[in-house]
């Protein structure tokens, strides 16, 4: 059975405005990981959003089981800590407003700030860490749920490129360890060939490429150096290249009509 | 420690300076007879009387003290309450405040005659009187710190489907506590205007001791009753600063302003 089964779906914001999507459908199967890529403004944030419940879709069906329903996290594009409380207390966050805060989960929240190396920040404020701690934070908070789908929106566009890929490498044990299921907005396409089994690939005139069946097994950052993960780059590099000439040739039509 | 003196003398010295300086002017003018000491008594004259009558300066302070931390209680009460009021049922807050802004712009002086009818003569009216001139920044100012919850992290808290009472308790109390401290801080200063207001008219305090000495021409007296004013409201400020940084200082955002 898949996790999510999304049909038809558009979203538009205002009634003159092109809707996003022009009828997307894809499912998400229940040992997926997905990257959704794409350039700027083809709505990939949005997709994510709707996926979560945060936007409705103007028409269009989204269906994500029942068992998962309330077991999807969410990390935004920007940190969104609470300034006033520590690193600790914004990780334990979303136990205290579900009543399922106690000392286990205290001693959880410890072990997965020290997981993405902040375990000497636990009494810190947001405004004494850097914007790639804050991050690495709200990354914490996400995962304290115990989530089986987690939605990521370029989650590590503001980490250096070390701590990045060490959050690539945690994402893709939790995957292994958890089964955790996760769909991820990047920019990067070395970022989405590595983490994901599959990648959309977005444009704004609606249509996407459902680039499916990434052929690589066992996952390391050295994979990142062998001509076989190289060529798939290359590959879907020029399929996006492809893809921002088309939109590029189609926007300017549309402004000489 | 010696850096942190230092600092702090280059801060405040030039204000002790040009004090220093402005007082030994005042001196010399009166001593040298060029306004005549039933105008204008001297700094030091100010001192001898203020502490000739610390008697009855100090009664006068303590009444005066007491109404305005009476009025500024009861402002902080129902000026927060009033606030989360109006902040939960919008069509409270369209009925009333309109009316509570109007009653703002009515000033002072021609209520407390209205106060002596009602409350008699005496503290009960300067009370009154204090927490009318007090309420309305603490009202304000805590409704406008409610409304300007951080919309990203109203929608972070969305995802968890916290209860009323945790949004408000949780996130927006919080968020609005750097403008209640602005608020209390304003009414502060009004609370001693309200009270000396009040004392004017039903009498007592520092209000009574500044007319009575008008009325006897003891200007000197007038004088010590003025500075005892000002000393009230910059210790009444300086307590609240003292009180917040001890109620915060583990949260050094609440305390921000």
């Amino acid at each position: 059975m898949p996790s999510i089964e999304v049909q038809q779906l558009e979203k538009s914001f205002s009634s003159d405005a092109q809707a996003l999507f022009a009828g997307l459908s894809f499912t998400l199967d229940s040992d997926e990981c997905l990257c959704l890529l794409g350039p700027s403004g083809c709505g990939k944030t949005t997709l994510l959003r709707l996926l979560m419940g945060l936007e409705q879709p103007s028409s269009g069906t989204i269906h994500v089981d029942p068992a998962l329903d309330a077991k999807m996290s969410y990390v935004f594009q920007e940190p969104r800590l609470v300034p006033w409380r520590t690193c600790l207390e914004n990780v334990l966050l979303p136990l205290e407003l579900t009543a399922k805060n106690n000392p286990a989960a205290r001693d959880r929240a410890v072990e997965l700030l020290q997981k993405i190396g902040l375990s000497d920040r636990l009494e810190h404020f947001p405004d004494q860490l850097s914007g790639g701690m804050q991050m690495r934070v709200a990354l914490a908070r996400a995962l304290i749920t115990q989530p089986k789908i987690i939605l990521l929106d370029e989650p590590f566009a503001a980490l250096d490129e070390r701590t990045r890929f060490h959050m690539q490498d945690l994402l893709l044990e939790l995957k292994a360890r958890l089964q955790l299921q996760y769909i991820f907005v990047t920019h990067s396409i070395s970022e989405a060939v590595y983490i994901s089994d599959r990648i959309l690939l977005l444009d704004n005139t609606g249509a996407a490429r459902d680039l499916r069946s990434l052929p690589f097994r066992a996952r390391n950052q050295s994979l990142k150096l062998t001509p076989a993960f190289n060529d798939v780059v290359k590959e879907y590099s020029s399929l996006f290249s492809e893809m921002e000439d088309s939109m590029k040739k189609s926007s300017a039509a549309q402004s000489k009509q | 420690m010696i850096a942190t003196i230092r600092l702090w003398i280059a801060d405040k010295l030039p204000a002790w300076i040009f004090l220093a300086g402005l007082l030994s002017i005042w001196q010399l003018i009166v001593v040298q007879g060029w306004v005549a000491p039933y105008l204008l008594p001297s700094p030091l004259q100010i001192f001898d009387t203020t502490l000739e009558m610390w008697p009855d300066i100090f009664a006068a302070t303590l009444s005066t003290a007491q109404s305005i931390l009476w009025g500024l209680g009861l402002s902080l009460i129902i000026g927060v309450s009033s606030a989360l009021l109006f902040f939960s049922i919008p069509i409270a807050r369209r009925a009333i405040l309109p009316f509570c802004i109007f009653f703002q712009t009515v000033p002072i002086i021609a209520i407390a005659p209205l106060l002596v009818i009602w409350f008699g003569y005496g503290q009960p009216t300067v009370n009154a009187s204090a927490f009318i001139v007090s309420l309305f920044p603490i009202l304000a100012n805590t409704l406008t710190g409610l409304q300007e919850t951080d919309p990203q992290l109203k929608e972070l808290f969305r995802l968890y489907k916290p209860s009323r009472w945790q949004l408000v308790f949780k996130l927006q109390i919080p968020s609005a506590i750097p403008y209640i401290i602005t608020g209390i801080k304003i009414s502060a200063g009004l609370a001693v205007v309200g009270a000396i207001v009040g004392e004017f008219i039903a009498g007592g305090g520092l209000g009574s001791l500044i007319d009575a000495a008008r009325t006897q021409q003891r200007v000197d007296l007038v004088f010590s009753g003025v500075f005892m004013s000002s000393a009230l409201a910059l210790s009444l400020v300086y307590t609240i600063n003292l009180m917040t940084g001890l109620l915060f200082r583990n949260r050094p955002y609440l305390r921000k302003q």
